[in-house]
């Protein structure tokens, strides 16, 4: 199972806890999931939110706080600091959007931060893009982890780029790596643990399903799936056609 | 019997109502003094809408809020029966098709459709749905017309507690009643009133979109709300820039004639919830604790009222209770 800054977590999915129609749906979501990590923000909540993240709590996950909706290095470190008051705990999922519509990661903001959050004690978990070098610089920076997007958050497009992430995978063959963000379907989730990713964050997906505790339950089974296919080495794609069987030999004449 | 109800926000007047209605003696307590903006009903759309409400919301919410069109013609005379209009734009598509498998009671319509429906909508959208049984109100307006029915009914305003005793208390106190029910939590919304003589609309719309979902409520006159955030946070205080930033580019993106708009208004309160956003009923000894409305006020408190009454006069334990002592 994936380990993050020393710490072996017993799912390899990661859970938003973001857009539930009720804490409620939330709660059964997790229970169904067995999810990991839960990841929660506390931006827009402007030191409101307690009482949710109360409930965050109470669903007794390892609690991942992230600075989703920063968009400057100033905004994220301080909001980093907020969450490690209230979760107690130095982990921190960094996000630092650069683009509005895209929700893209400001890369550059993103390595500044992790540097100045490291320093200071965090263990960084950085949203990042599948770029090998903005990887390499939030390595260089402090960070332990990476997680790079399968697509634009929200959107559910899947795996965008499995060459890139294969390509990463291949080049920090000891990091742990998330797919975070673009995850749709259980098919997409399965995907990303066929290529070798330790583990697989994603929120609006089950959020916005008609069934959150079935579609967490679906995305549970796929990533466990993919888990297993990845370490069972699955074969080479080939174009020739191969009979599972030997024919030669065999009385197959009617 | 004679009953205390605490909070004269849209719980408590629609109990008092039920309450009076059934031969109670009613007196009600507000510091503040009812109804006004220190309440979160004050601050809400008041649609009428429980086939939409329920795609992000527990099934009774669309059973129990059926009854809440009726409930508020018969005690303020003062609802519209105009329908619901779900539009969303054409790169957001996905999110009409969810909605329409998620709800039922509307039929599609395209841009001719919606253009028959909103004239001053015409070519800008060009699929929407359409729940022609919905309806709203102007909640100031309802929550007033209440409260000067209950007077005329002879039901006493009281701003403190008077020394006499009453057999029965109702706290509706909405999130302040947190001291009592400490699984109840804030869910903040913001909203803001606009004036718009060029824009035309007769019925709420709702412009769906992955991450800000709006809804316009025309208020007559060229007045509009435009409604509402949904934030998990207790804070109450007035509108952050973002929430502004996201409401009027959304009513931007529904009609640019909004930009021109005069801002007359900017709220922002706390709803009560539980959670699974339903309201609870809980009885412990004298006092009837009602609450949790969330973003139901106006759908959910006439059926909530119902229930209290009932429970008062027949000793049953209706659905929402889950505390009976």
């Amino acid at each position: 199972m994936p380990v993050f800054y020393g710490t072996e977590v017993e799912s390899a999915l990661m859970l938003g806890t973001a857009q539930y129609s009720s804490p409620a749906v939330l709660a059964e979501a997790f229970r169904a999931s067995k999810a990991g990590i839960a990841t929660v923000s506390l931006r827009r909540e402007h030191g409101g939110g307690q009482a949710f993240w109360e409930l965050i709590r109470g669903l007794g996950t390892r609690i991942l706080p992230n600075t989703a909706g920063c968009h400057t290095v100033k905004e994220a470190v301080t909001t980093a600091h907020m969450a490690r008051e209230f979760f107690d705990t130095d982990w921190i999922k960094l996000e630092v959007i650069g683009h509005t519509d895209s929700l893209q990661p400001d890369v550059f903001a993103l390595v500044e931060a992790a540097r100045i959050l490291s320093e200071d004690g965090f263990k960084v978990f950085p949203y990042c893009t599948e770029d090998l070098i903005v990887c390499d610089r939030l390595l260089h920076a402090g960070c332990a982890v990476l997680m790079p997007w399968g697509a634009p958050i929200g959107s559910g497009l899947g795996i965008n780029n499995a060459y890139g992430l294969r390509a990463l995978r291949a080049e920090f063959p000891d990091t742990t790596l998330v797919v975070d963000a673009g995850i749709g379907l259980p098919s997409h989730a399965a995907q990303a643990m066929e290529l070798g990713y330790d583990a697989v964050l994603l929120n609006t997906a089950v959020a916005k399903a008609g069934d959150p505790a079935a579609m967490a339950r679906a995305m549970a089974l796929a990533i466990e799936a993919g888990r297993e296919a990845h370490r069972a080495d699955p074969m080479e794609p080939r174009d020739m056609a191969a009979p599972s069987t030997p024919v030669i030999g065999k009385a197959f004449l009617a | 019997m004679s009953i205390r109800i605490l909070g004269a926000g849209v719980m408590g007047l629609a109990i008092a109502t039920e309450l009076t209605t059934r031969g109670h003696r009613i007196e009600i307590i507000d510091p503040a003094g009812p109804p006004g903006p220190h309440g979160c009903s004050w601050w809400a759309g008041g649609m009428l809408a429980p086939h939409c409400e329920v795609v992000d919301a527990e099934e009774p919410v669309e059973r129990l809020g059926l009854d809440a069109l009726d409930w508020w013609e018969r005690h303020t005379g003062a609802v519209e029966r105009k329908g619901t209009l779900v539009l969303a734009p054409e790169r957001d598509k996905g999110e009409l098709a969810r909605f329409a498998r998620r709800s039922r009671n509307h039929h599609s319509l395209d841009a001719e459709g919606i253009a028959e429906l909103e004239p001053d909508l015409a070519g800008r959208f060009n699929a929407g749905l359409f729940f022609e049984t919905e309806a709203h109100l102007a909640p100031r307006k309802a929550l007033h017309a209440l409260k000067a029915r209950l007077y005329s009914a002879g039901v006493a305003f009281h701003t403190s507690p008077p020394s006499t005793s009453s057999e029965l208390t109702i706290d509706a106190r909405g999130l302040a009643a947190r001291d009592a029910l400490p699984d109840l939590r804030g869910v903040r919304g913001e909203m803001l009133v606009l004036r718009c003589p060029e824009v035309s609309l007769s019925r709420p719309v709702r412009l769906l979109h992955p991450r800000i979902p709006l809804y316009i409520v025309p208020r007559g006159d060229g007045i509009f709300m435009l409604g509402a955030t949904m934030i998990e946070s207790d804070r109450r205080g007035v509108v952050t820039a973002r929430s502004l930033l996201e409401l009027l580019s959304a009513a931007w993106a529904l009609h640019p004639g909004f930009g021109e708009a005069e801002v007359l208004e900017m709220g922002a309160d706390a709803r009560p919830a539980f959670p699974d956003n339903l309201p609870r009923l809980r009885r412990r000894g004298s006092t009837l604790y009602a609450n949790g409305l969330y973003r139901h006020g106006f759908l959910l408190s006439p059926a909530v009222a119902r229930m209290a009454a009932e429970h008062i006069d027949t000793g049953i334990t209706p659905e929402f209770m889950d505390e009976t002592s």
